[in-house]
């Protein structure tokens, strides 16, 4: 259906703002609602205590932790090779890109170079994982809306995702298939054609989502103009990815620190413009996700074809037995949910002083109380899955 | 601009707050006293030629050879206008360290320069025990105010990543189990 149609429709709720509802409403007393850790659109554990005054949340404060499980203090314990299986246990819908992270901060602390064949192998299964994970966000965030058919679509094409990471290294959800020195083994037979059928047949379903959901009145209507983050308070808040670059902010550590050979691939960065409604919103943040998925498509087909031409080691036996030099090294990578940090230490030895994950979702999801104040109820759950939080990664 | 420039303006405009530097590290630095951070932390932010709007991480570290903790701040400055066609570049990105001994530690926080400092100033007292003082998430302790803990319970006792932390082998009736009969981690 073309947009205009939709778009002409009359608008029931035109009149209907949240300053009017609690200026007519009749008089009401302040609750308290404990919503979580339990509930189904606070994806995983996540508890949100809301002080509600009829249908308005006056305040809500998240309460996290539920999911803590020492993965720092394990860091201290086992050697960085040991130490990749526990990374993709944080961003659990984003393994791939977590071991990449962990294993490239140890490299640069090491000063360990892995060969251009690996380095490659890495940046197709890092766009994979980042197409898988935000189909998984799209997908439940139409869920969180009350929109149950575009998850099931999605899930049918992250499954054919996952079915090629299955063929590579066996495992489906947890990888630790990018390792210190590379990747664990070479690409099978046939993935190179294998994953660029894949993207033939992935790409035009991209905006089968957008029909089915993108541009659903009900949907822009429950996420347009709600939860609208500004430029100024989504660098202030140390926001990333793509709730930073729903706000305009057209910041992508691929661009800024090219670190992978991303500079040798042509792709955009693709911003919130405020198509719906104000820039910053909630449709804008999940609209960049969208559009992400086009731009990994692009990259994919680029390194698929390079891939075709370089031959060479996929592992570096070395990374078994690293030494970290003594010495603190800092390193962000851009993951599906923003930039993941790792903070190594080095004592000389092969297991660190201290391993620091900086989460994404654990800073992304820092502004939800300044989000949440004066929103009717129903947004809270669109504000939070727009922000998109994976609880693995914020309690680590 | 390159860290040893930065450092240099620090030094030129705070004089010996700035107690070191060291450009010799895959994480160039310099370390702050303490009491001046807040000051030094809106420098950093406000400065034309510095503009460190973003705060990536505060990293807490025990070193206990030295009886110190450190708290270690990863700071970025993007350059771009919203709404341009352009992407975003990086003007440089720059890292500060505040030393504070491990006992009765105190760093002032500067959750009012970086708003996401709320967050990691939580968790670096929560885990490692770094005392912010003036956070705006404080709660009263029989040692003092000291910000809210964030991943462990309210009741937690202790600081989880210290390196001279004992496993609780009791919390609230449930008994911990550790492997190999070890009572604490390697480290």
């Amino acid at each position: 259906m073309p947009e205009t149609l939709l778009e002409a429709r009359p608008d029931i709720n035109a009149d209907l703002t949240a300053d009017s509802i609690r200026q007519e409403d009749l008089q009401t007393e302040e609750m308290l609602v404990n919503m979580g850790p339990q509930h189904p659109s606070t994806h995983g554990v996540l508890r949100v205590v809301l002080r509600t005054d009829g249908e308005m949340v006056l305040e809500a404060v998240p309460h996290i932790g539920y999911l803590h499980r020492c993965a720092e203090k394990i860091g201290e314990n086992v050697a960085p090779y040991q130490y990749i299986p526990y990374t993709d246990r944080m961003d659990y819908l984003a393994g791939m890109n977590d071991n990449l992270a962990f294993a490239l901060a140890c490299e640069k602390l090491a000063g360990l170079e892995v060969t251009p064949r690996a380095t490659l192998i890495r940046v197709i299964f890092a766009e994979l994982n980042r197409i898988a994970s935000h189909l998984v966000s799209i997908g439940t965030y139409g869920l969180d809306i009350g929109a149950f058919t575009p998850f099931l679509y999605c899930f049918r094409e992250r499954e054919m995702i996952l079915d090629l990471f299955e063929s590579a290294c066996g495992a489906r959800l947890t990888y630790s298939y990018i390792t210190i020195g590379g990747v664990t083994h070479d690409v099978p037979e046939r993935f190179i054609d294998v994953t660029s059928e894949f993207l033939d047949y992935f790409e035009p379903k991209i905006e089968e989502y957008n029909q089915l959901l993108s541009h659903n009145h009900i949907f822009v209507k429950r996420t347009s103009n709600i939860g609208v983050i500004s430029p100024e308070d989504a660098i202030s808040w140390g926001l990333t990815g793509p709730v930073l670059r729903g706000s305009g902010i057209r910041w992508d550590l691929r661009k800024s620190q090219p670190d992978l050979g991303y500079d040798q691939f042509e792709f955009d960065v693709p911003v919130g413009e405020g198509i719906k409604g104000q820039v910053g919103d909630c449709w804008d943040r999940y609209y960049v996700r969208v559009l992400e998925m086009y731009q990994s498509v692009r990259i994919l087909r680029q390194a698929l074809a390079k891939l075709k031409d370089t031959p060479g080691e996929t592992l570096d036996k070395r990374g078994k037995t690293l030494k970290l030099p003594a010495g603190e090294i800092y390193y962000e990578l851009e993951n599906p949910r923003g930039q993941l940090g790792f903070l190594v230490q080095g004592n000389g030895g092969a297991i660190p002083a201290r391993v620091k994950a900086r989460g994404p979702s654990f800073c992304n999801l820092s502004i939800t109380s300044h989000l949440c104040t004066n929103v009717l109820l129903a947004d809270v759950a669109a504000i939070i899955g727009s922000i998109d939080v994976v609880m693995g990664e914020v309690d680590r | 601009m390159a860290p040893e420039e930065i450092a240099d303006l620090l030094k030129k405009t705070f004089g010996d707050k700035i107690t070191e530097a060291n450009f010799q590290t895959a994480q160039p630095h310099v370390v702050v006293d303490a009491n001046a951070w807040p000051e030094v932390a809106r420098f950093l932010r406000d400065d034309s030629r510095l503009r460190f709007g973003a705060l990536r991480c505060i990293s807490a570290i025990d070193m206990l050879e030295d009886d110190q903790l450190w708290a270690v701040y990863d700071l970025d400055s993007y350059d771009g206008r919203p709404g341009s066609r352009e992407n975003w570049k990086r003007r440089h990105a720059f890292c500060v360290r505040i030393k504070t001994p491990r006992t009765n530690s105190r760093i002032p926080s500067v959750a009012d320069v970086w708003q996401a400092a709320d967050w990691h100033e939580r968790e670096a007292y929560d885990l490692m025990g770094i005392v912010f003082t003036n956070h705006p998430d404080s709660v009263e302790g029989p040692e003092g105010t000291h910000p809210r803990r964030i991943l462990c319970p309210d009741d937690w006792e202790g600081f989880p990543l210290r390196k001279d932390y004992a496993f609780p082998m009791e919390y609230h009736g449930i008994p911990a189990v550790t492997e190999y009969g070890q009572t604490r981690p390697i480290h």
